[in-house]
């Protein structure tokens, strides 16, 4: 359970949450460790029980195979997910690989990769309304594979028979439409890389270091390349009526989610999405038709949309006044906080991981902002006093996640690790104290979401590598 | 060139390629792609989301004491009897009424009651999504009698008026004026 300290001082209707997030991950920590018990190999930077576990498993199948086991059970029952267990051979020049095209034609990732997201415990949260934070701490470059991409939903996973799937736009427009996903796609297309982050993400850490991890304190962000048609084009087609200057977007799934968008900001790049990473997009992401507006909250960005209705007003929808909204001390919220800040958090070394001793670290991390491109990221390793630059993985995209990377020389004495993203635009991301300045100190109660101060990252003497508020 | 008769003839020229609007080629309207189809009425009337005006809210009615029935049976089980929520042992549903006064607090409550900024929100959510598990099973009687019920018991109207299609916009809620557009882009954070 959560250390009662860390739940000091949040709300009601924080403080289960806040306590649900520490218990899942303190559950992946555990399962975690105990991988890790007697494994000489993994002391390592990269704490992954995956290797171990699965040798072991592959081990007793080879045993169950050689007594004449069924060996298709348990490799159904033990195979990471996303992964299928096959036989580990002791040397694989000498034995003939699997058979080419029996996964039935759709591939799985390598049994000994384990990467999986999680969610808050269930007490806290319902099994339907929940979230999972994506692994960051084990990602590489800047796209996330379509099965870490974190998730929100308000009541489950809509499943959905694309066959009988429409699009409607309608309200102040001169020709209202009914698209199946046929006409969709028959438009000309367009894809861009993009991040897409929770207001949520980071909640947890106005107050004090909370999630050890980076997969809890920042793992509500993803970066998918989304393929559809810009709304520009379909609005065209449809005609705007003058005084048009909103629209509601209207999921349908089972909370049939619904947002109210500025015009503005759909003429000028929202797109109607059918790709996520080369492919149709995930179920848990929308399929078969989500909305992606480059750099707004995450909720924004509905799931399973079926209808677009063009008004003159906002419809003042539960999610743009009950959630989404920023109290701030006076007792005023903030309505429509639909962008998201320059933000950037180191990914290697980050909590929980262990450097094997001193010497030379590729300090790496990913950098964003819903304005536009980074134009720079700077990291310190001693808490802030010194700041040098990062070198930035080309090319750096708009409204998307930037990699960037540090060479450095660990010599052994404790340090603390910041990155810190300046974007385009001029914005640079504030340190904890600034962002509370702003916010107030109804930061850890009402004005929970659009935390992006600069995470820091403590590296003890022995290497421990853990969460800090420096 | 950013007309699609533009792009067409750009495209045309440039790689002389079999490319050509359906519409175009059918002799229809060059302006358009002309995909789709045009939605019926009936089509369109499945779909509602209700503004603070009240623009699209159904015919019926509701009073306090059918929606404390409703409440009982649809409601309570997740968000309590006194509608209080549950959060123990296992969270089942919000709290829903209280809070008033605690939003410039250290503490702050947020309900329907204390925090919500219109009550056309409270039919629209709740006739959407509720309840949890059997989402849009309400008649609209049933939605307009649980509002009717929740705004009672909040002391927000009386618990002897009807609530219908006219009266709902009119509802004051105690937050109404507790919002404020986005002050951002912070200035002190640029360069
Ligand atoms: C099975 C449990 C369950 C039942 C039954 C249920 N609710 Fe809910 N209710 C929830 C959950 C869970 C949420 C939060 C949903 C989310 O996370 O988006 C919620 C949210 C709400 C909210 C929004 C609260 C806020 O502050 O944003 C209202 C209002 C509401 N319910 C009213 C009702 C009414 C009225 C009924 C009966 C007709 C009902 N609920 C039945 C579980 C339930």
């Amino acid at each position: 359970m959560a250390e009662p300290d860390l739940l000091a001082g949040y709300d009601e209707e924080t403080r289960p949450i806040i306590a649900g997030m520490i218990a899942a991950e303190q559950r992946a920590l555990a399962a975690r460790k105990a991988a890790l018990e007697d494994c000489e190999c993994r002391e390592g930077m990269f704490p992954n029980p995956g290797r171990r576990r699965v040798l072991v498993a592959a081990g007793s199948a080879v045993a169950a195979a050689m007594l004449g086991g069924a060996g298709a059970a348990w490799a159904q029952a033990k195979a990471p997910a996303g992964a299928v267990l096959r036989e580990v051979p002791a040397d694989p020049t000498k034995e003939q690989g699997a058979p080419i095209a029996e996964d039935g034609g759709y591939g799985s990732r390598s049994q000994f990769e384990t990467a999986t997201r999680w969610r808050p415990n269930i007490p806290a949260t319902t099994p339907f309304s929940s979230w999972t934070m994506s692994p960051l701490d084990q990602s590489y470059g800047v796209v996330t594979p379509s099965g870490l991409h974190f998730e929100r939903h308000h009541n489950g996973i809509a499943t959905i028979d694309p066959a009988r799937h429409f699009l409607f736009i309608h309200g102040m427009v001169e020709r209202p439409k009914k698209y199946s996903m046929a006409d969709l796609k028959r438009f000309p297309s367009a894809s861009r890389m993009h991040f897409i982050e929770c207001a949520g993400n980071t909640l947890t850490e106005w107050k004090q270091p909370t999630l050890k991890t980076v997969q809890g304190t920042h793992g509500l962000l993803s970066t998918s390349e989304w393929t559809g048609v810009p709304f520009a084009t379909l609005a065209r087609e449809v005609g705007l009526q003058p005084g048009a200057a909103w629209v509601l977007a209207e999921g349908s799934d089972a909370a049939v989610m619904t947002r109210s968008i500025p015009l503005d900001k759909l003429l000028t790049d929202g797109l109607i999405a059918y790709g996520q990473n080369g492919e149709a997009i995930r179920p848990e992401q929308g399929y078969p038709l989500r909305l992606i507006l480059p750099g707004w909250q995450g909720n924004m960005h509905i799931k399973w949309l079926r209808r677009l209705e063009v008004s003159d007003k906002p419809y003042m929808t539960r999610e743009e006044t009950s959630k989404y909204t920023d109290l701030m001390g006076n007792g005023k919220a903030r309505q429509f906080t639909f962008v998201m800040d320059a933000k950037s958090v180191i990914t290697f070394p980050s909590g929980e991981m262990k450097l094997p001793g001193p010497g030379f670290y590729e300090v790496t991390g990913l950098a964003w902002s819903g304005h536009g491109r980074v134009a720079r990221v700077e990291v310190s390793t001693d808490a802030g006093k010194s700041w040098s630059l990062a070198a930035l993985q080309e090319p750096v995209q708009p409204i998307c996640t930037t990699r960037f990377r540090f060479p450095w020389f660990w010599d052994g004495q404790p340090a603390v690790l910041q990155s810190r993203c300046v974007d385009e635009t001029g914005y640079i991301q504030p340190t904890l104290k600034e962002l509370v300045a702003i916010r107030g100190l109804a930061g850890p109660f009402g004005s929970i979401y659009h935390f992006n101060a600069i995470q820091s990252w403590a590296v003890a003497a022995d290497g421990s590598v853990s969460n800090v508020h420096a | 060139m950013c007309t699609l008769k533009g792009l067409l003839l750009a495209g045309l020229a440039a790689a002389a390629a079999s490319f050509a609007l359906p519409a175009l080629a059918e002799g229809g309207d060059p302006d358009h792609y002309g995909f789709g189809t045009t939605p019926s009425p009936e089509e369109l009337s499945r779909f509602f989301a209700i503004p603070p005006d009240g623009a699209g809210l159904p015919p019926g009615k509701g009073s306090h004491g059918e929606g404390e029935k409703v409440f009982a049976e649809s409601c309570a089980a997740c968000h309590g009897e006194k509608l209080e929520g549950i959060a123990k042992p296992q969270y089942l549903g919000d709290k829903l009424i209280g809070g008033r006064g605690t939003l410039a607090s250290a503490a702050p409550v947020k309900t329907v009651e204390s925090y919500w900024p219109y009550a056309t929100t409270l039919f629209d959510y709740v006739k959407r999504a509720m309840p949890f598990n059997a989402p849009g099973s309400l008649t609209d009687d049933q939605v307009y009698s649980v509002v009717a019920y929740i705004l009672g018991e909040a002391n927000i109207i009386p618990k002897t008026e009807t609530i219908d299609a006219h009266s709902l916009p009119q509802v004051r809620m105690p937050n109404r004026d507790g919002f404020f557009r986005d002050p951002r882009p912070e200035l002190e954070l640029y360069r």
